[in-house]
């Protein structure tokens, strides 16, 4: 059985950990959230490895890569940079960025902090203006209750529009239902209708312009919207994508859902 | 919408000229308009679904605890003493293993070596693999291990738990009127740990410019390859010198000292290069002050042993054994009636006494290049490769080495340790820099910029010294 109401299961009835074995991955999981969240935690209770969780913002700065297997399903994990946001240039931003965009994951974990929600959610709510396969783990439930904080996570779930799951990454808990819900996103069978701030009037309509442009360009491209706001914006490094073709790869790469990924990655997140 | 679909897809070039023109007709502000919406949304959200109760008792200790430990008055002393507790329980913790594991070692030495002889194998042989690279390695896991297994896990321990942004917090001003980022406290204290490890720590500083000198300066702080020749050099020269009871006191104050000396450095040069080559205001930035949080002990122990212990250590072996072999040919090879040892060591003499050092300490700085951690086991191996010495067996043996045959004093001890504290990166460290500023400028000025600090400190030293007559 699987369900979101048995949270007293032991997770390791259905979660297979295999650490850097990450031969025949059937989908990819991206970990993202503000730094100090608990990602490399999370990171290390699903793939069993032990990438190091330092208490000080800023650990993980390159990615880090695992593999586990639940419900029969084998998963990749890249565990990404924490960051504040997808919007300025420095270089774990960058990573962070570039592997939600043109790693194209099958889903991303935004790990967020329930003690400190409200700033984390702006990251969160740059990540699904890149894309709607997204499951918020609000995490470090525990700390949250001993300062007498309480998420109601079905109020944000109802807000932004993705699976919301409360859990306690150190114990485990809540690993089974926020499994469960990565399973539902990353398949496709949990559609998901994310929250997406709009701008004036105006900034709208030159929005929807430059849509089209992108969607002629580059038919089939994921989320011209994203990548209008950010032509708009200037970022240079959307700019160089769209000039380079490798939006446009991006699109053919969709279509083969061809994912290769080195393990040596996983070895530079080591130390 | 009203635009219609071109017949014929957009080149980029034009999709970019379109997005130029869009920009220009929207108003000024709409970049913050778009940031302000997002945060209004986020703030939105958060308040429907967090609630508070009364209950903030562990917010407050957590508050207490960092109104204590970043204060301005309390936060550095408290800095400080922590970082003496750490180094005595080191310097106090690794004295007997170290010795025994060397009585060990060495005494394995000798049994291979005799029942290599016994059966009749030749003596460059038996000499190569056991006074060349076995003795290397041994030197290498005696000296390294013990302090390792000690410093790693407290640590790690600090680190877990929350204390090592508070140490960027009371270290901020300092950086700022250095011209440097804030967080480079935070990369400064991973190059405690590797000064490879600081540097690609660097990544999380965003302007270029306040990164560029973080990583030139990281070498400035010992690494952990470098604690175990400080450590030595504190026991033996400073801590003997105190009545047995105050001697790992003393050899920790003076670890601490060459620590407070390397984080003024690091200061004074971000300094320089902010003035100079690398002009610029230090940025705004915010720090985080993340909870404190319970260290897992499991958790510490596998990561400052296997991780950090055994990984450096593995990598001082790799380049320990390839150096007793190479210290090891070039006190067994003989050019007339000298081993190339000592012609080289002889040629860089007058280089080292300049420096208030000598020969051998600088071939074994050169041998060393590839990793600092075998700095002290090639240096005695230097040494007793002339065939001066035959047994060694801890440290008490070493001062009777350095001090009663060689001739070291106080100023040679004092050098060693400045030298050893501020001079060129390992390989590692440099190829690092290399690959995180795709540089080969940056790396070389990387090298050469704490070389040059080594080579003109240790002279001011020795000349001041020497001036007024201390420690000739």
């Amino acid at each position: 059985m699987s369900g979101h109401d048995c949270e007293a299961c032991p997770v390791a009835s259905e979660l297979a950990p295999m650490g850097m074995e990450v031969g025949g991955i059937d989908r990819v999981i991206a970990l993202a959230g503000n730094p100090n969240t608990g990602k490399s935690t999370l990171f290390n209770a699903l793939t069993g490895l032990r990438q190091h969780t330092g208490n000080w913002p800023g650990k993980t700065v390159t990615r880090a890569e695992g593999g586990f297997a639940y419900d029969h399903v084998r998963y990749k994990i890249v565990d990404l940079p924490g960051t504040y946001s997808l919007l300025s240039a420095s270089q774990d931003e960058e990573v962070a960025r570039d592997f939600i965009l043109f790693g194209q994951p099958h889903a991303v974990i935004v790990v967020t902090d329930a003690g400190a929600l409200e700033r984390n959610l702006n990251l969160a709510l740059q990540v699904l203006e890149i894309t709607d396969r997204v499951v918020v783990a609000v995490n470090l439930m525990d700390e949250a209750r001993r300062k007498g904080i309480t998420v109601d996570a079905r109020s944000l779930a109802r807000d932004l529009g993705v699976p919301v799951i409360p859990i306690v990454a150190r114990t485990g808990e809540g690993l089974h239902a926020l499994l469960t819900a990565v399973a539902g996103v990353s398949s496709g069978e949990v559609q998901t209708s994310p929250l997406r701030v709009t701008g004036t009037p105006e900034f709208e309509h030159a929005v929807h312009e430059l849509m089209t442009q992108i969607e002629a360009a580059a038919p089939g491209v994921p989320n011209s919207r994203w990548l209008a706001i950010r032509l708009l914006d200037g970022d240079a490094r959307v700019e160089d994508a769209l000039r380079t073709g490798e939006l446009a790869q991006l699109v053919s790469r969709q279509q083969q859902r061809d994912v290769r990924f080195s393990s040596q990655i996983a070895l530079q997140g080591a130390q | 919408m009203t635009t219609s679909p071109p017949v014929a897809p957009p080149t980029p070039d034009q999709v970019l000229a379109r997005a130029r023109a869009l920009r220009r007709q929207l108003s000024g502000g709409f970049r913050e308009e778009a940031v302000k919406s997002l945060y209004a949304e986020a703030e939105r959200v958060a308040k429907r679904a967090v609630s508070h109760d009364g209950n903030t008792r562990a917010l407050d200790l957590d508050q207490r605890v960092d109104h204590l430990v970043t204060s301005p008055w309390f936060g550095l002393p408290i800095m400080l003493v922590l970082l003496a507790v750490v180094f005595w329980l080191t310097i106090a913790g690794a004295n007997v293993p170290s010795a025994m594991l060397a009585q060990a070692l060495f005494w394995f030495e000798d049994q291979a070596a005799g029942a290599f002889d016994a059966v009749g194998v030749p003596w460059w042989i038996t000499g190569f693999l056991w006074h060349g690279v076995y003795r290397g390695l041994a030197w290498v896991v005696s000296v390294m291990l013990p302090p390792m297994a000690i410093f790693f896990p407290l640590f790690t321990i600090f680190e877990d738990l929350g204390y090592l942004p508070r140490v960027a917090f009371n270290l901020d001003f300092l950086f700022r009127r250095a011209g440097a980022h804030g967080k480079q406290a935070l990369t400064m204290a991973m190059g405690f740990g590797c000064n490879a490890a600081g540097v690609i720590a660097t990544r999380i500083i965003d302007s270029p410019r306040e990164r560029l000198v973080a990583i030139l300066t990281n070498n400035f702080v010992p690494c952990n390859g470098r604690f175990p020749t400080l450590i030595m050099l504190g026991t033996i020269f400073v801590g003997a010198s105190f009545a047995p009871a105050f001697a790992s006191i003393a050899a920790a104050a003076a670890v601490v000292g060459v620590v407070v000396l390397g984080i003024i450095f690091t200061l004074l040069m971000s300094w320089l290069l902010s003035r100079t080559i690398l002009r610029g205001e230090a940025s705004a930035f915010t720090l985080e002050l993340p909870p404190y949080r319970r260290p897992n002990i499991g958790r510490i122990f596998y990561t400052s042993l296997i991780d950090r212990t055994l990984f450096v250590l593995w990598r001082a072996m790799w380049t320990a054994a390839p150096a007793g072999a190479a210290i090891w040919l070039l006190a067994n090879i003989y050019w007339g009636d000298m081993s190339l040892a000592a012609i080289t060591a002889a040629w860089l003499d007058p280089l080292g006494r300049a420096i208030g050092l000598d020969g051998i300490i600088l071939l074994a700085y050169v041998i060393a290049i590839p990793a600092n951690e075998i700095v002290v086991p090639t240096l005695v191996m230097a040494y007793m490769g002339a065939g001066m010495m035959t047994e060694m067996e801890g440290l008490d043996d070493l001062r009777r080495l350095l001090v009663d045959q060689q001739g070291w004093t106080l100023l040679t001890a004092v050098n060693l340790m400045l030298f050893s504290l501020l001079h060129n990166p390992c390989a590692t460290t440099i190829v690092t820099i290399y690959k995180e500023t795709l540089s080969a400028k940056w790396a070389t000025v990387g090298a050469l910029l704490p070389l040059g600090t080594a080579f003109l400190v240790c002279f001011l030293t020795a000349t001041v010294a020497r001036a007024f007559g201390w420690g000739v």
